[in-house]
This record gives structure tokens, C-alpha cells and sequence, in this order.
């Protein structure tokens, strides 16, 4: 399936900030196997004094820019054209669940996609004791590891009430799961942490979700976020499988991938920083245009 | 070992009264005696010094070392309620004394750990080989919070990436040593080494054994030597080093400050710094100034809010690029924090082999990572001599939490049987032996003016820094002593105290200093340009102090006018306690809140730039703030108040001469000094306008006068009674004055000329355009023609100068 995706981001600082540097994750990436990016453009209003695009540790993207004189606004674009290959996973034939920590404890590796990365609590995914007692209840003798993982994220999403307004960038996980709603990044964040509860290594997947008009009526533009769903580990030979449980699906060929990370702080949209008082807000839109 | 420290038999010497207590606990070693009671040779010259002091001497030198801290400022601070809460220091002040021979063994076991540290740092950050041939479990560096992953991958500048190490270590019953912890973050206690060497010379000022001892003066200056040529990428290149700090808040500040005003670096916080074309720059008052190494005393999640703990409040966004970009050195590299984790211990003697093919020189105390079933059972079955923490853990084995069982119990005084909680967390748990430390003598005071010798364990902090010819070892060292009768190395975490270490030798040694050692190529040194936060901190000072010193000094007329008349109701009361009003103070209080406020501004300016700063000023303001604390219950309207604030005024006036006196004239010293002129002149304009109104009660004329402290210079000058032209002439005009407007403006004029960028192509700058028309008309005209509305005009101009210095020097 291919995509055009184009993102708009925009920044206004309440006071000109002086020397404002900021650091983005949204540029999509080759991903062997499941994604190719044919085209890839971001740019800024105004332009940056420096630009720098590098690969961090998990091998996505990553854009640095930077602002000499004071600015007031920045002003983000970027527009891609994606081929994207992956179909749902087929025959679960990944490993048992009581089988995954001997097989993680064989892994012998620090590369960028070793389950030991994704297996410790982190800033935004710690588990919490409720959340491993939840995950624990959805578990079954003789599961495979896969089945693990999609028995919590189905729940999940039975479990949790889908609320825009409930939640903001900074709830805790386990707040949003106290409280039983939220947006994508809330719903992988449980996810996440539920499944290292129960020693299933787990990440935060960023990218673009296509989204479907009402039937009968058009595609409306700029009305898509950006979005969230999670990466599980099941086994050395099954590997990584993405589970979406905001929408209680597999990430399948409606899905774009721009960064993966432990939780959202590897892989924030923008991290931005700059001198001077006040405040500052945001903007965001986002069109995944089918091409085919 | 052994032999210099073996004695001849037993001697007088330890019956000695002082000693006669001394009983080290069976099966412990001790530092003054060998086991078979008679006293270690290394120390026989030191003790038989000390032994022959007077009664009664002994305190009284004691006291000269604890004077010497108190003089010096030298304080501890305790994160606490109040983090800005400071303690005396803790000096136990008998040293600890060690023979060069043994020394330098124990400088030969740790320079190899240093190179191993090395060499697992390098493969972490690199290839990653330690985890993948199985020499190290992948979980206890995938889940570290302290390995970093934005350095994975990266070349550190210079090459390599450990430049300053600590270890802690300690004795074995058996009299050899054994490495406690390794501090590779940012490694403490080097200052506070040299601060304990200057109080310890007070109290054994005679040449021997001075003279036998070891100085540390030669480590740090091969130190900074180092530092200045990993900063720079060659001949002639100006790149500079600095020190980078957390801030006052942090509980070792006070070190930072000593230490670089020791090396001559500046002290820089991460505010001072940005980050252009991926080269690290200082703000300074002359621009941004390229940077090449920076000695951190900050753990690196902090560094950086774009790649690091997007939380930190003191990093400095884009550090992370200078150090990818091979501009930046960092000493030590971000993430070395990982060597410190606790669990890594059970793996190094392997490692040592494995990469060196060499056994470990000194070994580390004894750990057993939990994750393996043997390892877990041998915990298991060993826990009633063991510490059972947290893997990841990275402060000292006898810094212990709450989530530590020791003995077999837990410290929380939870249930659970432990052999459970081994089986359920192993993989997050090591077991260390509970080691026993050696004893040494520390003083022990019976509060009568007396006391004795008393054995206390030990651990010594020994600092290593490399350097071209490779690692070099401060020849002393930061003893923490524990408080008596309990070896193990628990002891320690409740703190006790610190001493002094001595390496001594047999001959006298060459007295050494910082100048670095004369190595082929000439180094010229560098001036440092003040940054721009400094310079704020010192321009608001200056405003502080002279704003409050103008309050002090209206508070006390109004106090005196007060105890005259005795009635609040009189005209000039009135007038002075509106104005006072009108600054923010509420006269109803003798020691206004807003007094207090504006000392506490000026403190906390100070306390910012305490590197810059004498001692004595520090501690002229600390002392200035806390008697105006403690005059707020005592003082009563009238003349009590006006007493007291005469006393507030004289010590204030006390901090301006050590100022005047001892500062020296750099741009330091020009910031505060523009704070103060721009303060004072406002301030006697603010005077004036309310004081020469025309609506001005009878007498107001002399009020001004008097608070301008210019009665007799009225007096002599004018032989007349005040009146309006003979005060703004004396106030405004008179450049000879130091009351007088004019005379500050003067005086701008002269310290503006001094600034970077004062003139521009031969033409004064925007600083000096804003100033000379207003210096120019107060020079040329009459006092008739000072209106109020002028003395308005001269408000703003002051104003818009004030805020054009802030505009170009102090952002």
C-alpha cells in the first residue's frame, strides 16, 4: 500500500525565544521488510541557521534545528511518500510464554532491537502493581508468547474508554489506567507496562494510522494525528510483532512507522527548547492520503 | 607490605596516657598498631609529636583548624527541607598516615582498575562484546539507567573516555586492601581533600613532619595540565576548559567553587553554556567563546533536556551534538555512571582476565549478581554475612536503602523470608560481603577539655587523573572515619567525620606547586572572560546591596525622628514613611520584611558567584543578614531601631570595603561595581523628588541630607542652613560627592570605558550614547535649573542604561 503522508507542526513561543533548538522525530524510515519511504521532505518557516539529520540508537531519524536569532512561531512541514508492505502476522508460531525469559536470557546482544531494552521499567512505562495483576488475569496456561501479547492488548481496549480530552501528553500511565481512559500514547503506555509486568518485552511505536471517512462521505484533510500503538517481543524466532489496542488490531498495511523507542520520550514528535520566560503552544495536523 | 611499617618491640610510647584506651577490636587491622601491639613505624615520628603537646594544647589546635574551616567558608550541605541548609564541617583531626611504599602499591593495583574501567567503558559504548561473549548479562546495561544510550557509537574526543577517577577503599583484616567502589560519574571530594591538608596544617604546623609529607599540589596542577590539553586540538588553539555544575543547591557546590578557584578554571552552570555549529560556547560578556572540555559535576541525565532526562531544569540543550561532533570533551564521558553500578563488581575479576590477562592487582569487595541460580544459592546460604541490594544500585556499599537486607533482615523491617524474595527478584539483587574495615586513631573528646586516642574504621577516597604519561594519583587522599566499636563497613553510612591522609617518606620531600611541569611546549594561561550569568549575578549584587543600604539608612532617620518628636503624627515621619511605603517597606516593623527580602536577594546573587567572590565578603553578607534576622524580635520603634539599623549600617558599609579593598579590578569587579553606581544615583534621584516637592513638609530639605549621609559636608561646604539650591548642588551635582549624581555618573562613565565594546570603530557604543548627554548636562548647569521633572528624566535615563547593560553583556 502506498501513502502520502504530510505533517504539519507549529510552535508559538509566548515571548521570542533566543537561540531555540528543538530536536524532531518524524521522519519515516526504510524498514526492511515492512516499510520503503520513497520520497522524504521536512522543512521549517523560517529556516534554521543549522539542520542536522543523524540515526539515534534505535535507528530512527532524528533532525536537529537550530535558531541563531530570536523567533517567535516555528513552523514544521514535512511531506513523504511511503510504500508500506507489512500484512498482518499469519500463523502464530512464536514461542511458548513460559518459554520467553530463557530466551531472553540467551540473547546476547545490546543491538538496537534486543528484547533488553524494552524489558526494564522506563520513565513513561514502569509497571505498577494493578497493571501486572491485570495482565497477569488475561494470561492463560500453555499460551504462546504472541497470544500473550494480543490476549492483553484485546482487553485492554475493552477495558479502556477512547476519551480525547481526558488525558494530556504528561498523564502517567498508571493514572490513565486508574482511571481507565485516554488517547494512543495512555493505551500503548499500559499496554507497554502490562506486558513488562508479566516479562514480555515491550516498546512504543510513533508513526501514522490511515484513517476511513465515514461511509459515503469524503477524506477530510488535516483532520488525523499522529499515532501510537506498541511492539512486543515473542521469541527469538517469531521476533517483533506491533499491536495496535487503541484500535484492537495488529499494525497492519494502514499503518506508517516513523520511530521506535521504549516509551515516548525515545520518540516525541518534537523536543523543544529555548531561552527566555513564557510559555509556549502547539499545533498539529496530519493527511495519510492512499495513493493506490 | 609489611616491612615499613614493622616496628622494633613495644615501647613507651604506647603506654602513653592518650593511648591507653586504644583498643582495636580483635580480628580488625588497625592503621597505628600491628597486631602485635606495638605501634607502626610510619606513624612513631607523627605520635611522638603529638604526644608531647601540653594538656590543653591539644584542643587549642584543634580549634585553629576548625577556625581555619569556619574562616574559609568551608561548609557540607545536606539535602534536606531547606537545601540551602549548611553544616560545619566534619573534621576528625588526626590524619591518617601511610607509608609512600605502600602508597605506591596501592597506586600500581588501581591504575590497572582505571585502565580496566577503561577498557569496559570503550567495549559498552562500542562493540559490545563483553555482553555478547557472555562475560556480562545484557539486562544489567540494557536496563541501566546510567548507560547512555545517545553515546553509543561515539569516538570521545581526546580519544578516551575515563580522565578523573575516585575509588573507594579500605583494609582487610589481613592488612591488604580491597577497593569499595569505583566513582566514575563525577567523582567527589578532591577539594574537599585539599581543604582538610589546609586545616590539618594548622593544627602540625612544625616543619617535621610537614616536611616527610607528601603535597597535593603536584596532581592538580598535571591535572589541569591535562584538562587544558584535552580542551584545546592543538597549538594555538583557544579552546578552553571549564568546570560545569549542578548549582548552589547541589550538596558538593561548595567543592566546585573551591576547587575552581584552585585550578583557575571557571565554574560554569548549563545556563552559561549553548551550543552553535555543534561546538560548545560559553556566554560571556564578549560573546560566545568556544569551549573544549568541561570537568562535570553533574550526572549525565542532567546535561542534556533534548537527548538526555528531558526534565532536567540545569542542562544545556544541544551538549549532547558538541560531544558527538568530537568538540567537546567530557571528563568523565556521559555515562560512565554505568561503571559504577553495583552488580558490575561480580564481574570485573573475570573482565580483568578476559581483557587483560591479568588478575585483578587489588580485588573489589566480594559480589554475587543474583540473576544466577549458583550464585543466588550461594547468597542464599551466606546471607547472615551479607548486603542484599539492588543490582543497579550506584552509591557506596555501605550506603545502604531501605530496600537492602543486611544480616539476613530486612532494613525496612519488612517480613518476608529472604530466600523468597532471592527467587522472586534475583535478577534485580546483588549480595556483598559485609566487609570489616582497619581502624584508626581519631580524637575522642570527653568535653571537659580533655580526651584521648580512639580506634574508629576507616575508608580512604584515592583520586586518579590521567594524564599523557599516563595516570597520575594524588598522593594523599579524603579519609571517612566511623564512629567506634563497629569495623563492619556499615558503619560508615552514618556519616562520622573526614581527616586528612598522609603520605609520608623517610626523606623530606621537595615542596611541590600547581605550576605545570615545564614539558617541551611554552602555555601561555589563557584569561578567562567572565560569563554573562556571572556578570548578572555580580551587576544585581551591587543593586541589591546599595538598595539595601539606602532603606537602612531612611529606616534609621525615621526612627530617630521618631524617638525626637515621639509622635507618628509629625509631618516629616510621615513623608519619610511614605516613601518608605512607597518602595515596598512597612514602617510598622522595625526590621521590615522587605529589608529582609532584599538582603536575601543579595545573598542569593552572592551565593552564585561564590567562585569569584572572597571568603570574607561571603561571609561579611551571611553575617549582615543574619543579624538583621535576629534584630526582627529584639528591635523596638525608636531609638532601639535606629540603633540597630547604625549597626546593619556599619556592617554593610564593612562588605563594601572588603569589596573596595580586596577585589580585584577585573570585569568582575566592574559589574558589581555599575550595580552599585546605577543603584545609588537612582536612589538619590527617588530621594530627592519626594524630599525637595514643593508639598515637602518643613525640614524635609535636611532629612534628605541626613539620609544621604552629607550633613557635614553640608555644613562645611555651605556654612548656611539647607536650603534648595545648596541640596541639589550637593546631591546632584558636586562631583566630588560620593552622594551626588553626578559623581556616579562619573564613575559609569570611567567603568563603561573599561567594557568590552565600549567603542565601536573609534565611536562610543550604545552604553556610552545612553550616558554622556545626561553626564554632560549635570556638569554644566546650575542647581536653579534642576526641576523635578529632570530629576524624573534622570530616573529613566538610568532606567534605559540599566537595562541596555543587561541587553548586551548579561544574556
Amino acid at each position: 500500500m502506498r501513502y502520502e503522508v504530510k505533517l504539519k507542526l507549529s510552535y508559538r513561543y509566548n515571548a521570542p525565544s533566543d537561540h531555540a533548538r528543538t530536536l524532531l522525530r518524524v521522519l519515516p524510515s526504510d524498514i526492511a521488510g515492512m516499510q520503503t519511504v520513497t520520497s522524504r521532505l521536512l522543512s521549517f518557516d523560517p529556516p534554521p541557521d543549522e539542520r542536522h539529520d543523524s540515526r539515534d540508537f534505535f535507528g530512527n531519524t532524528m533532525t536537529s534545528a537550530v535558531w541563531h536569532a530570536p523567533i517567535a512561531e516555528i513552523g514544521v512541514t514535512l511531506n513523504a511518500k511511503i510504500d508500506r508492505g507489512l500484512a498482518e502476522p499469519g500463523l502464530d508460531l512464536s514461542s511458548p510464554r513460559e518459554e520467553l525469559a530463557q530466551e531472553i536470557a540467551q540473547f546476547r546482544s545490546l543491538a538496537p532491537n534486543a528484547p533488553h531494552h524494552f524489558l526494564a521499567a522506563s520513565r513513561r512505562a514502569a509497571p505498577t502493581k494493578e497493571m501486572t495483576e491485570y495482565a497477569q488475569a488475561q494470561l492463560q496456561p500453555g499460551q504462546t508468547a504472541r497470544g500473550a501479547i494480543e490476549a492483553v492488548g484485546r482487553a485492554l481496549h475493552l477495558e479502556m474508554r477512547f476519551d480525547a480530552g481526558a488525558t494530556d501528553v504528561n498523564t502517567p500511565a498508571a493514572e490513565a489506567f486508574a482511571n481507565r481512559h485516554g488517547v494512543c500514547q495512555d493505551f500503548s503506555h499500559i499496554m507497554i507496562s502490562c506486558l513488562r509486568g508479566v516479562g514480555i518485552p515491550a516498546g512504543y511505536v510513533s508513526g501514522f494510522l490511515r484513517t476511513y471517512p465515514p461511509p459515503g462521505q469524503p477524506r477530510l484533510e488535516g483532520a488525523d494525528a499522529m499515532h501510537a500503538w506498541v511492539r512486543a517481543w515473542a521469541g527469538a524466532e517469531t521476533g517483533w510483532v506491533e499491536f495496535d489496542p487503541t484500535n484492537n488490531q495488529y499494525a497492519g498495511e494502514d499503518y506508517i512507522t516513523v520511530g521506535y523507542g521504549r516509551d515516548y520520550d525515545d520518540v516525541p514528535p518534537l523536543r523543544g527548547a529555548m531561552r527566555g520566560a513564557g510559555g509556549q503552544q502547539s499545533a498539529q495536523a496530519v493527511d495519510v492520503i492512499p495513493l493506490d | 607490605m609489611q616491612s615499613p611499617n614493622t616496628s622494633d618491640a613495644a615501647s613507651p610510647l604506647e603506654q602513653h596516657p592518650l593511648l591507653v584506651g586504644y583498643a582495636p577490636v580483635p580480628g580488625v587491622a588497625d592503621e597505628l598498631f600491628e597486631r602485635s601491639g606495638a605501634m607502626r613505624r610510619v606513624w612513631r615520628p607523627f605520635v611522638e609529636k603529638f604526644l608531647k603537646l601540653e594538656p590543653g594544647e591539644i584542643p587549642q589546635r584543634f580549634e585553629r583548624a576548625n577556625q581555619y574551616l569556619r574562616d574559609a567558608g568551608v561548609y557540607y550541605r545536606q539535602y534536606s527541607n531547606d537545601v540551602l541548609a549548611e553544616r560545619e564541617w566534619p573534621l576528625s583531626h588526626i590524619p591518617v598516615v601511610l607509608h609512600e611504599s605502600e602508597w605506591s602499591g596501592i597506586c600500581e593495583g588501581l591504575a590497572q582498575r582505571a585502565d580496566l574501567l577503561e577498557a569496559v567503558m570503550a567495549d559498552l559504548y562500542g562493540p559490545g562484546n563483553l555482553v555478547s561473549n557472555g562475560h556480562l548479562p545484557p539486562e544489567l546495561i540494557a536496563g541501566n539507567a546510567h548507560w547512555m544510550r545517545p553515546m553509543v557509537g561515539v569516538e570521545p574526543k581526546g580519544g578516551n573516555y575515563l580522565h578523573f577517577l575516585a575509588f573507594e577503599i579500605g583494609r582487610s583484616p589481613d592488612g591488604s586492601w580491597f577497593v569499595l567502589g569505583d566513582r566514575t560519574q563525577a567523582p567527589s571530594g578532591a577539594g574537599f581533600a585539599l581543604e582538610n591538608r589546609m586545616a590539618t596544617g594548622r593544627i602540625f604546623p612544625e616543619s617535621f613532619p610537614r616536611d616527610h609529607i607528601h603535597k597535593l599540589a603536584t596532581f592538580f596542577g598535571d591535572f589541569r595540565a591535562a584538562l587544558e590539553t584535552l580542551a584545546g586540538r592543538g597549538e594555538g588553539d583557544m579552546r578552553r576548559a571549564a568546570i560545569l555544575t549542578p548549582g548552589p543547591a547541589n550538596d558538593s557546590y561548595y567543592e566546585h567553587t573551591y576547587i575552581a578557584r584552585y585550578l583557575g578554571l571557571s565554574l560554569l552552570e548549563g545556563e552559561d553554556l549553548l551550543v552553535q555549529n555543534g561546538e560548545a560556547m560559553v556566554r560571556t560578556i564578549e560573546g560566545p567563546q568556544p569551549l573544549g572540555a568541561l570537568w562535570r559535576r553533574m550526572d549525565a541525565g542532567f546535561v542534556d533536556p533534548l537527548e538526555m532526562d528531558p526534565d532536567t531544569q540545569i542542562g544545556t540543550p544541544g551538549l549532547m551534538e558538541a560531544v558527538r561532533e568530537g568538540n567537546l570533551a567530557m571528563v568523565n564521558a556521559l555515562g560512565a555512571g554505568v561503571l559504577e553500578t553495583r552488580a558490575l563488581m561480580a564481574f570485573l575479576p573475570k573482565i580483568s582476565r578476559v581483557l587483560t590477562g591479568q588478575p585483578l592487582a587489588m580485588p573489589n569487595i566480594a559480589t554475587w549478581w543474583c540473576g544466577g541460580a549458583s550464585e543466588r544459592a550461594h547468597v542464599r546460604a551466606n546471607a547472615e554475612t551479607m548486603m542484599i541490594g539492588p543490582a543497579m544500585a550506584v552509591n557506596l556499599p555501605f550506603d545502604l536503602d531501605a530496600a537492602t537486607a543486611l544480616g539476613g533482615q530486612f532494613r525496612s523491617g519488612a517480613e518476608a523470608p529472604i530466600a523468597d524474595w532471592l527467587e522472586a527478584e534475583g535478577r534485580h539483587l546483588v549480595g556483598q560481603e559485609a566487609v570489616t574495615l582497619s581502624t584508626t586513631p581519631a580524637w575522642h573528646d570527653d568535653g571537659q577539655g580533655g580526651g584521648s586516642v580512639r580506634p574508629c574504621p576507616m575508608t580512604v577516597r584515592v583520586f586518579a587523573a590521567r594524564t599523557p604519561q599516563g595516570w597520575q594519583f594524588m598522593k594523599g587522599g579524603y579519609a571517612r572515619i566511623g564512629p567506634e566499636g563497629d569495623a563492619t563497613a556499615l558503619s560508615m553510612q552514618q556519616g562520622g567525620a573526614v581527616a586528612d591522609v598522609w603520605i609520608v617518606s623517610d626523606k623530606p620531600v621537595p615542596s611541590a606547586s600547581m605550576a605545570p611541569r615545564q614539558t617541551g611546549t611554552f602555555r601561555r594561561k589563557i584569561p578567562g572572560t567572565l560569563p554573562a550569568r556571572a556578570a548578572d549575578n555580580l551587576y544585581w549584587l551591587g543593586r541589591y546591596i546599595e538598595r539595601c543600604e539606602d532603606s537602612i539608612r531612611v529606616i534609621r532617620a525615621y526612627h530617630l525622628r521618631l524617638a525626637a518628636t515621639g509622635s507618628p503624627e509629625d509631618e516629616r515621619l510621615a513623608r519619610l514613611a511614605e516613601f518608605l511605603g512607597a518602595h515596598g517597606f512597612d514602617i510598622s516593623q522595625p526590621v521590615p520584611d522587605a529589608l529582609l527580602q532584599r538582603l536575601d536577594a543579595a545573598q542569593a546573587c552572592a551565593s552564585k558567584v561564590r567562585d569569584r567572590f572572597s571568603t570574607d565578603g561571603w561571609l561579611a553578607l551571611k553575617d549582615l543578614s543574619k543579624t538583621a534576622r535576629g534584630m526582627v524580635s529584639t528591635a523596638r520603634p525608636g531609638d532601639d531601631t535606629a540603633r540597630a539599623m547604625g549597626v546593619l549600617l556599619r556592617k554593610i558599609t564593612g562588605f563594601s570595603g572588603l569589596v573596595h579593598e580586596n577585589m580585584y579590578r577585573f570585569e568582575g569587579w566592574r559589574f558589581l561595581s555599575i550595580g552599585r553606581a546605577l543603584e545609588r544615583a537612582d536612589g538619590i534621584a527617588a530621594l530627592l523628588i519626594r524630599f525637595t516637592a514643593e508639598d515637602a513638609p518643613e525640614g524635609a530639605l535636611d532629612l534628605a541630607v541626613e539620609v544621604a549621609d552629607s550633613v557635614i559636608t553640608h555644613q562645611r561646604r555651605y556654612r548656611v542652613r539647607t536650603n534648595l539650591e545648596t541640596v541639589l548642588d550637593l546631591l546632584v551635582l558636586d562631583a566630588a560627592n560620593p552622594r551626588a549624581i553626578l559623581f556616579h555618573l562619573n564613575r559609569l562613565k570611567g567603568l563603561l570605558d573599561e567594557l568590552p565594546e565600549a567603542e565601536v570603530a573609534g565611536r562610543p557604543g550604545d552604553l556610552l550614547r545612553a550616558l554622556m548627554p545626561l553626564r554632560t548636562q549635570l556638569s554644566v548647569i546650575e542647581p536653579e535649573e534642576v526641576t523635578p521633572q529632570m530629576l524624573q528624566q534622570i530616573r529613566s535615563d538610568l532606567f534605559r542604561l540599566s537595562d541596555l547593560v543587561s541587553q548586551k553583556y548579561l544574556r
